[in-house]
């Protein structure tokens, strides 16, 4: 690896406290992203990856801590800085846009003051540049009418049309590295292209790198260079997308991938994963969080969780993988 | 766990954390059962006059001094509590029926009933409340009934509009299409399932209400078109103490005065603790 | 195969706001007409014994109304809903809760959890169509009630649980089980493992098949996830902007799709296999549903190709492929399956 990636995480771990219980939201995470790469980090609910975005740019749950680990963003350790400094950072270099388009935008200012926002705040545009650069950028995310537009309220728009409000919104301020959670669940599959396009499109121009957060695997596949699998808070497998979907190593990936319709011929052949997501609230978790829910369980596996390297651009926490 | 045991859990949770709250109640259950047993337990007869001692300060004997015309003052807001409280009860439960029902029917059936019935609000809700209700009363007559209904009908909006509000967003509720797919009628489906979620907002409307409909009495009788004398209301008590207080007998409008406001207090401390324990945002 | 439900010339329209220049027409003796959201146009189909049928499209599609419509929740505003050759469209929606065919047509809604009432236990949910459509009370019902929640992988146990006291995949077979118990002959499922991850959708979707093979149930199964369309459905409908656009199997349709708009479709779902997915791409915004132009092909404009015919004259859907029928004029006659 030789430039420094945009991102890295070490070894991150949280943990909520809640009425019922600590809740080990997530634990040892590790995961790093280069520059122009978009890394999919793929679970089911439960599994810590929106847990995980939230970390990095600060905006956990107040009844969250982060019990150990860093960030780095571009080699700058993003914990260490202070409220301010470290709200400063994320909102020039990170950028995000959340699952539901519409309540993630105010409802009551026009959209084009929105992007107008961003841009005074974090890109050092001057006042009177403001409104026709966001015009322009409404116009770059592919909205007819820019113009007209930019005077609109989101509930004015289409759930398709608030979605690239929010790409022009995160990418105003030119980031380093876009976090796309959940971007398109909600939207018609149609409208889910044409936003993937985009945001692929706009990432390549700049160079730009994207963490894109889904459940859905077949998408996760057709966008990702690579995909981070992620279960009941730890990183079980990271690979290149193309090696982990047709040889995955781990037992939970291998699962998924069964689960996933796209593949099936029939309904019969989809498989369902056994058993159900461990209580994150026990105390007495076992190391590997689906150990008890393998298959390929074996006695080692109830010690401490591996992290091997079968090549140099694949992780896997397992001690049996796949072969 | 059923549904009741659960909000009995939360009740308590919600008197631990406010104390003020648990006052509240521990006042609400004080005046009803001053009221319920009130008139059994006072001493001095309210009614009996003893022209001899009119005008006496509070002593032992007297707790709450004596009036103009020699009634003991302590036994007679005793016994005004039961009046005044059943007043209230009385309103609250009438303009819930009417008003509490009217909206959910307008809010939940729409057209044509939701049309009647934002008219007869409006109607109302157009004339200041307290004038409305004096003018009623005269028109009726001086009766505690009357006065009943008075309070009743000057509340119909704000029920009406509270419950409709409710009904309307549980209309489109997907529970609600399964009701009607699993063959129930939209009057069943209105009791059934609509009511009892409305139910706990328009109990904490109800609290607050009391202590509205109280005041609206003890005004109403304060201009004198409320009840007559010599029945003991605090209302009427306070004005006629009120024409004592300048010449120094401040006892005859300031207990029964004081008597309304705890009154009223306690109904509205209630009230917003109510609302806590029934405030959806709470469901686990 | 017999035809269970058929649905012929259906039509929704809804009046949208008020009509604009409704005092200068009043002044000048013109008749006001209210601008009619066209929801659902001329829609005609069978639905047959035992079969799956899909329905897809976008939203703002109409299928929610039309499935609404199809389970007599709300009134069509013309057509015929002939179920075993009696017309259900007569009957007002209002008082179709207290007729005897309310029971053949039942629904499974996309969130479990909406449609159960916070207040009723799972018991409570199953019970309540058994206890008014089926007439059953005490020790029958109780049974019944047992029966269908095992039927559903539902463990009996958790049949006094609250729904919020149920995770999101017990929720669901709480709602099948309550759709299930009372043995209906159509069963409209809209979108119902929207809401689930992928492995609860897997258990879900197995469930339904098991149980449409065990009681001989008709699904009309509306999604828009086409992946799991292509494994479920006999037979698909594809909609648009209130009209049916093509109609076929399942498979074929997906795989060798003839309207330009399923073709769109099919090249944006995400393949795990495909890299380089289906280029074509659809631009723009559906038109507006109000009012629309009678002789307009209303996927015109955002459709890639498009002749003079398209504004000429409304495409219908024709049935010259065998089992498969497109409305588009431009349709190639020689891919047909």
């Amino acid at each position: 690896m030789t430039a420094l990636p945009v991102l890295q995480v070490e070894d991150l771990s949280v943990e909520f406290r809640t009425r019922s219980g600590v809740v080990r939201a997530l634990e040892g995470v590790n995961l790093s992203v280069a520059k122009g790469e978009t890394v999919a980090i793929v679970g089911e609910s439960g599994s810590g990856k929106s847990v995980t975005a939230y970390a990095v740019m600060g905006i956990l749950d107040p009844a969250a801590r982060v019990t150990s680990g860093r960030a780095l963003l571009r080699g700058m350790d993003m914990m260490a800085l202070g409220a301010a400094d470290r709200a400063e950072l994320c909102g020039r270099e990170i950028a995000m846009i959340f699952q539901n388009p519409r309540t993630a935008l105010n409802p009551i200012r026009p959209v084009g003051r929105q992007i107008a926002d961003v841009l005074l705040r974090h890109a050092n545009v001057p006042r009177s540049e403001a409104s026709r650069r966001a015009v322009d950028l409404l116009r770059a995310v592919g909205i007819t009418d820019p113009v007209r537009r930019a005077k609109a309220y989101p509930v004015e728009m289409s759930g398709g049309m608030c979605q690239r409000v929010m790409i022009a919104i995160a990418l105003a301020a030119k980031p380093s590295l876009l976090i796309a959670d959940e971007p398109t669940t909600g939207l018609d599959v149609t409208t889910q292209a044409v936003i993937m396009d985009l945001i692929g499109q706009l990432a390549g121009q700049g160079g730009m790198a994207t963490i894109l957060i889904t459940h859905d695997l077949a998408l996760a596949g057709q966008r990702a260079d690579r995909i981070v699998v992620m279960h009941a808070g730890h990183v079980i497998e990271n690979a290149h997308t193309r090696d982990l979907l047709e040889r995955p190593m781990h037992p939970y990936t291998a699962e998924l991938i069964a689960a996933t319709p796209d593949r099936a011929g029939r309904l019969e052949d989809l498989a369902a994963i056994p058993g159900t997501l461990p209580d994150l609230r026990r105390t007495d978790l076992p190391p590997c969080r689906y150990s008890q829910r393998c298959a390929r369980k074996l006695e080692v596996c109830d010690g401490p969780l591996p992290r091997r390297t079968p090549t140099a651009s694949r992780t896997v926490a397992c001690w049996n993988p796949l072969p | 766990m059923s549904s009741v045991t659960a909000t009995l859990r939360q009740a308590r949770y919600v008197i631990g954390e406010n104390p003020v709250t648990g006052i509240a109640f521990g006042l609400f259950v004080l005046i009803a059962v001053t009221a319920l047993l009130g008139p059994a337990l006072v001493p001095i007869d309210p009614l009996a006059s003893d022209t001899a001692a009119a005008l006496q300060p509070p002593s032992l004997r007297h707790l709450f001094g004596t009036d103009q015309l020699g009634r003991d003052l302590f036994s007679r807001v005793i016994v005004a509590t039961r009046l005044d409280f059943s007043i209230a009860l009385a309103s609250v439960v009438l303009v819930f029926l009417i008003g509490g029902l009217a909206g959910i029917a307008a809010g939940f059936l729409g057209g044509w009933v939701d049309r009647i019935v934002g008219r007869i609000a409006d109607t109302i809700m157009a004339f200041p409340l307290f004038v409305l209700a004096m003018g009623i009363v005269a028109a009726l007559g001086n009766t505690v009934q009357n006065i009943v209904i008075a309070t009743a009908i000057v509340n119909f909006p704000l029920y009406a509009r509270v419950a409709r509000a409710e009904a309307r967003v549980r209309r489109e509720a997907g529970y609600i299409e399964a009701a009607r797919l699993s063959g129930n009628g939209e009057w069943r489906i209105l009791a059934l399932q609509v009511l009892p979620n409305v139910f706990p907002l328009l109990a904490v409307q109800m609290s607050l209400t009391m202590g509205y409909a109280i005041l609206n009495a003890a005004g109403l009788s304060f201009i004198g078109l409320g009840v007559r004398p010599p029945t003991a209301e605090w209302g009427i008590m306070v004005a006629e103490g009120a024409a004592f207080i300048v010449s120094g007998e401040w006892w005859i409008a300031a207990f029964p005065g004081a008597a309304l406001m705890v009154a009223v207090f306690c109904f509205n401390l209630l009230g917003d603790g109510l609302r806590d324990v029934v405030d959806p945002r709470r469901r686990t | 195969m017999t035809a269970l439900l058929e649905v012929n010339d259906l039509n929704k329209h809804f009046g949208a706001a008020r009509p604009r220049g409704a005092f200068r027409d009043w002044l000048a003796g013109r008749p006001t007409r209210t601008p009619q959201i066209h929801a659902v146009d001329g829609i005609s189909f069978t639905i047959n014994k035992g079969e799956t049928l899909g329905l897809v499209g976008e939203s703002g599609c109409g299928k929610s109304t039309l499935v609404r419509v199809l389970a007599r929740l709300i009134d069509p505003s013309a057509g015929a809903i002939r179920l075993s050759g009696r017309d259900l469209a007569q009957i007002p929606a209002r008082r179709f809760a207290k007729d005897p065919d309310r029971v053949r047509i039942q629904m499974v809604f996309q969130d479990a959890g909406e449609s159960i009432n916070p207040r009723f236990t799972a018991f409570d949910a199953i019970a309540d169509p058994l206890r008014r459509l089926k007439r059953l009370r005490g020790e029958a019902l109780s049974t019944k009630v047992e029966q269908a929640a095992q039927q559903c992988g539902l463990p009996t146990a958790l049949l006094d649980r609250y729904p919020h006291q149920l995770s999101g995949g017990q929720r669901a077979r709480v709602g099948i089980a309550r759709a299930v118990g009372v043995e209906p002959d159509l069963l409209v499922l809209d979108e119902p493992t929207a809401a689930l991850d992928v492995s609860v959708q897997v258990v879900i979707l197995q469930l339904l098949e098991q149980l449409q093979r065990k009681f001989g149930m008709s699904y009309l199964f509306v999604s828009h996830d086409l992946s799991v369309v292509r494994l479920i459905c006999d037979r698909v409908l594809v909609m648009y902007l209130g009209k049916i656009v093509e109609v076929g199997p399942a498979r074929a349709v997906f795989e060798k799709p003839l309207h330009p708009y399923t073709q769109a479709l099919a090249a944006a779902v995400p393949r795990l296999d495909d890299r380089s997915a289906g280029r074509l791409r659809l631009i723009g915004e559906p038109m507006s549903p109000i009012d629309p132009d009678p002789n307009r092909c209303r996927f015109h404009g955002r459709c890639p190709n498009g002749t003079d015919v398209c504004t000429s004259r409304m495409p219908v859907l024709d049935t010259t492929f065998g089992e498969r029928s497109v409305a588009c004029h431009l349709a190639d006659q020689s891919r047909a399956a």
